[in-house]
């Protein structure tokens, strides 16, 4: 304590005090406020390379269809090629390109799921490409991951809107399922809790658009709890058998039991017993 | 006749038991009855023994199951569905799933001995039309069979529909549009079933009853008639050496036949154990409690009324408006039309091949199906018809996983259907017809015997074998059809009973059945062809010794 006093005398005491006071504020400032006015000098100038970036990704791997400034293009006859990506949003974007459908291999039919292209495994490209597409028109971001928790999901609800809203595409289970006119509803066992959102947000392709009045941001994370923690479940009753339905079972009976049945009833006829001596 | 004695152990509570009931040699004849064995003949087993299983497994679910509509909020052992509305009779069906020990076992178990036991009825009703074991005097046995398959379908849609999950309310929505769909009555007929508007309230009560009841009981009976039925007038037989429409060849029901169908028994018990450990079925708790506004991608029946579901999505959407009231074709023709067809088909087949053939006959020795061309062509015809409908119930799983369109798949079924039948139809007579040559022929010249010989001149041939007498006496056991006498006798004058349209009908079919048959004679004799391997050696004699025993009952009864 003693000490304490003494040092308090010395004359640059008060000029440290008020020092010392402006950087508590100033760090404690930094830290709540969202973006300090030190650190966005120099954010402004990594997103600006960011930005950069994601022209660049865009112009070589997405104009040839899409167009350069993402009009979208049409052929000679005015069918579109690619549809415009104005205003589709980063959450589009990151659906497309992280579940590995853009960029498209073959425009005209239903896009697959794949593996990205080699660019496009490092996410921080991918966010690239998002927030360039985001900052030629705006749209739905992509989500937070607090938004996308599984953990935080009602999944009780998140059964009953599953099957009222998806599970006539996708199926009970989310194992997919045939939609008309050649097109099919995937199966959402890879999907991520991030995916999941973006496609119920933007409607892939033949997919209904689920927007935040349709189902609330709520009601999306009690989905995403249900498609998740269902395809986690193990299958209490032993082989899912694709967890498809009826038809599967059907074909087990006839081939796996039928086929069990009669080859014992073959060999139980085609015993002949040793010959009697009476 | 009795050259074998059964053990004292048996036979002397027997000889009590015949003592006492004045049935004098009753059980001690009836034990050593002869039973045929041919594989084909243990479909029907497996048929009998699932439902005894079914039975069983059956009364256990009904120990817990609560069959009513009331409406409760879950909170068991199944997390998932913590906090949501059901029915008591899913979450009773949840409750036996997750809570009771060995409940999913059972469930599983009866799940999957009803598909076994529809597999089985199938597969036996099969076998009994190709082979025409269905003829004079069993015309009985195989109307009991239709019926038998007919409430099987009922009770095994109805079980289904007891849990209420998603995809039996489903099925009880189609229930309620084919009910509401027949003319006139319909709208009445569905009121009065489910007891008011769809669901209501009722349904699942009733349909328990009529599951684990009604339905249950006639089947019971049904069986047992058909068993008793089957005992009296004993089993056909594959035709072959030493059997004739006299005899039964076989082994005598004690001990051979009743150890190897205790053996059997419980090996049809240990495969549905099996499949019901591994494989997992009907999990309802993945559906979901019904709920009228929510349905699923690949909502489909079980598969004995997948050929209903097949037939409703093919079906193009016709309806019509007569004063005021929609008929609709769209469901009414495809519940109705094609079963009923398959069905009445079916029933009446015996008569119209009797009637057609004029084949009064009494028959114990099957027919190979090669030998009977029509009725096996017809037959394949329905069987296409009915499996293609039966894809068709599935065309949404396979345009899923094949990745061809759904609407393509309709249209391919659409033609399928159609035309499949009568392809089938052709194809499987000429097959038939083929076999019939080469066997004629094998009868003619021998069979050829893989062996090639040079001969003197540097010419090579085959060397052709006699057929064995075994074979010989399969071949030979073609019956030649008999022709009607024909519509004018040489002289101009019409036969009998043939001039009415319903004679002419009668004519045009005999010649349509027995116009396409390949004649068979029996070679030179066959007297060498005997000996050839000591195993077939050994067997004939079983065969032989087994007559013995066999026609100690089956003489007497037959002739
Ligand atoms: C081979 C042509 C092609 C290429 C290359 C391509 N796309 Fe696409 N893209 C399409 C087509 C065609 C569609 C429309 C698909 C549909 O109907 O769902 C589409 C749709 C999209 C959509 C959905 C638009 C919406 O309405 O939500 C996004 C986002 C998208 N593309 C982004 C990209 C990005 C980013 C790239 C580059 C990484 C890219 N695409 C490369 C052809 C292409
Ligand atoms: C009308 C049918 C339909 C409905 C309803 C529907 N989807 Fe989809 N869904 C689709 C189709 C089609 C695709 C494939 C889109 C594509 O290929 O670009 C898809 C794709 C998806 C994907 C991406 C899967 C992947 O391969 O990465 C997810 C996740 C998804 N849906 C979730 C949902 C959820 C959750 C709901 C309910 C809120 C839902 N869907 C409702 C048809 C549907
Ligand atoms: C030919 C006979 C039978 C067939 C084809 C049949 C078929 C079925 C089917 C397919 C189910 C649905 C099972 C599931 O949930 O996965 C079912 C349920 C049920 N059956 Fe049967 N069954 C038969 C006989 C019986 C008998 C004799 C009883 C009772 C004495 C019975 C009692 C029940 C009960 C209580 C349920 C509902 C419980 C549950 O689903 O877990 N069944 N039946």
């Amino acid at each position: 304590m003693k000490r304490f006093t003494a040092w308090r005398r010395r004359p640059w005491a008060g000029y440290a005090v008020v020092l010392v006071a402006l950087a508590t504020t100033g760090v404690v400032y930094a830290g709540f406020s969202p973006k300090a006015d030190t650190a966005e000098a120099s954010n402004s100038a990594a997103a600006a390379q960011d930005m950069a970036n994601g022209k660049q990704l865009f112009n070589q791997n997405c104009s040839s269809c899409h167009g350069l400034n993402a009009q979208g293009t049409k052929d000679e006859k005015g069918r579109q090629i690619a549809p415009s990506l104005i205003g589709v949003g980063a959450a589009s974007v990151d659906f497309q390109v992280s579940t590995g459908r853009m960029p498209a291999m073959n425009p005209g039919a239903q896009m697959p799921r794949k593996k990205p292209v080699e660019v496009f495994r490092n996410p921080k490209n991918v966010a690239d490409v998002a927030a360039y597409v985001q900052s030629l028109g705006g749209g739905p971001t992509i989500p937070a991951p607090e938004q996308v928790d599984p953990e935080k999901g009602d999944v009780a609800l998140g059964g009953k809107l599953f099957r009222t809203n998806c599970a006539q595409c996708h199926n009970f289970a989310g194992s997919g399922g045939a939609l008309t006119g050649g097109k099919y509803a995937p199966p959402l066992d890879e999907s991520t809790p991030t995916q999941i959102y973006e496609a119920m947000l933007t409607g892939p392709y033949a997919m209904p658009l689920f927007n935040d009045t349709t189902l609330t941001p709520e009601a999306k994370r009690a989905i995403i709890a249900y498609v998740v923690q269902t395809r986690e479940e193990p299958n209490p009753g032993g082989n899912g058998l694709g967890r498809i339905g009826p038809v599967a079972e059907g074909i087990a009976g006839w081939t796996v039991g039928m086929g069990l049945l009669v080859l014992a009833a073959m060999w139980i006829t085609a015993r002949k017993p040793k010959k009697q001596h009476d | 006749m009795s050259d074998v004695q059964a053990p004292k152990a048996v036979d002397a509570p027997l000889t009590f038991l015949d003592d006492r009931l004045g049935s004098s040699t009753f059980l001690k004849r009836n034990m050593k009855k002869a039973f045929p064995d041919h594989w084909s003949f243990m479909l029907g087993e497996i048929a009998l023994f699932s439902f005894v299983i079914l039975l069983l497994t059956g009364t256990f679910l009904t120990l817990w199951f609560k069959p009513s509509m009331l409406e409760v909020v879950y909170d068991g052992s199944y997390t998932k569905l913590n906090g949501v509305k059901m029915s008591e009779a899913y979450s009773s069906t949840l409750h036996i799933t997750f809570d009771v020990r060995g409940g999913l076992l059972m469930r599983q178990i009866h799940h999957w001995a009803a598909i076994l036991f529809m597999a089985a009825i199938m597969a036996h009703m099969l076998r009994v039309f190709f082979t025409g074991a269905y003829r004079k005097p069993r015309e009985l046995n195989w109307l009991i069979g239709i019926g038998l398959f007919t409430l099987g379908m009922l009770e095994g849609l109805f079980g289904y529909s007891l849990p209420d999950d998603l995809l039996s309310g489903t099925g009880l929505r189609i229930l309620q549009g084919v009910a509401q769909s027949i003319p006139v009555v319909g709208t009445y007929l569905y009121l009065f079933l489910f007891g008011g508007e769809f669901p209501g309230e009722s349904i699942i009560p009733r349909l328990f009853t009529i599951h684990v009841l009604l339905i249950p009981g006639i089947m019971l009976a049904l069986i047992v008639a058909h068993l008793m039925i089957m005992w009296h007038q004993k089993h056909t037989q594959m035709p072959t050496k030493g059997r004739t429409n006299q005899n039964v060849v076989g082994y005598p029901f004690y001990p051979l036949y009743m150890a190897k169908q205790g053996a059997y028994f419980l090996y049809i018990f240990g495969v549905l154990a099996l499949l019901a450990t591994f494989a997992q079925i009907n999990p309802i708790w993945l559906f979901g409690p019904y709920d009228p506004s929510a349905i699923s991608a690949g909502s489909q029946p079980d598969f004995y009324m997948g050929a209903l579901e097949g037939a409703l999505r093919l079906m193009p959407n016709w309806e019509t408006n007569v004063l005021g009231h929609t008929l609709s074709w769209n469901v009414m023709i495809p519940a109705l039309v094609p079963l009923g067809i398959i069905f009445t088909g079916a029933a009446l087949f015996p008569f119209i091949e009797r009637w057609a053939t004029g084949d009064q006959r009494s028959h114990h020795i099957n027919d190979r199906p090669r030998n009977a061309p029509v009725r096996t062509a017809t037959g394949v015809a329905v069987v296409t018809f009915y499996g293609l409908l039966w894809l068709a119930g599935g065309n949404d799983v396979i345009a899923e996983r094949f990745h061809v369109s759904l609407f393509a798949t309709t249209w391919f079924f659409r033609f399928a259907v159609l035309l499949g039948p009568f392809l089938a139809f052709m194809i499987t007579k000429r097959i038939c017809l083929g076999l019939q040559r080469s066997d004629a022929a094998t009868m003619a010249h021998g069979y050829e015997s893989g062996v090639i010989k040079m001969m003197p001149s540097g010419e090579f041939i085959e060397v052709h074998l006699e057929a064995p007498e075994e074979q010989a006496a399969v071949i030979l056991s073609k019956e030649e059809g008999k022709s009607l006498p024909a519509a004018r006798d040489d002289n101009g004058i019409p036969a009998p009973g043939s001039r009415n349209p319903l004679g002419h009908l009668r004519l045009r079919l005999n010649r349509f059945w027995n116009v396409d048959s390949i004649p068979i004679e029996a070679g030179h004799g066959n007297g060498h062809g005997n000996g050839h391997g000591d195993g077939e050696h050994a067997a004939v004699e079983d065969g032989e010794r087994a007559t013995a025993i066999g026609s100690g009952s089956g003489t007497g009864d037959r002739s």
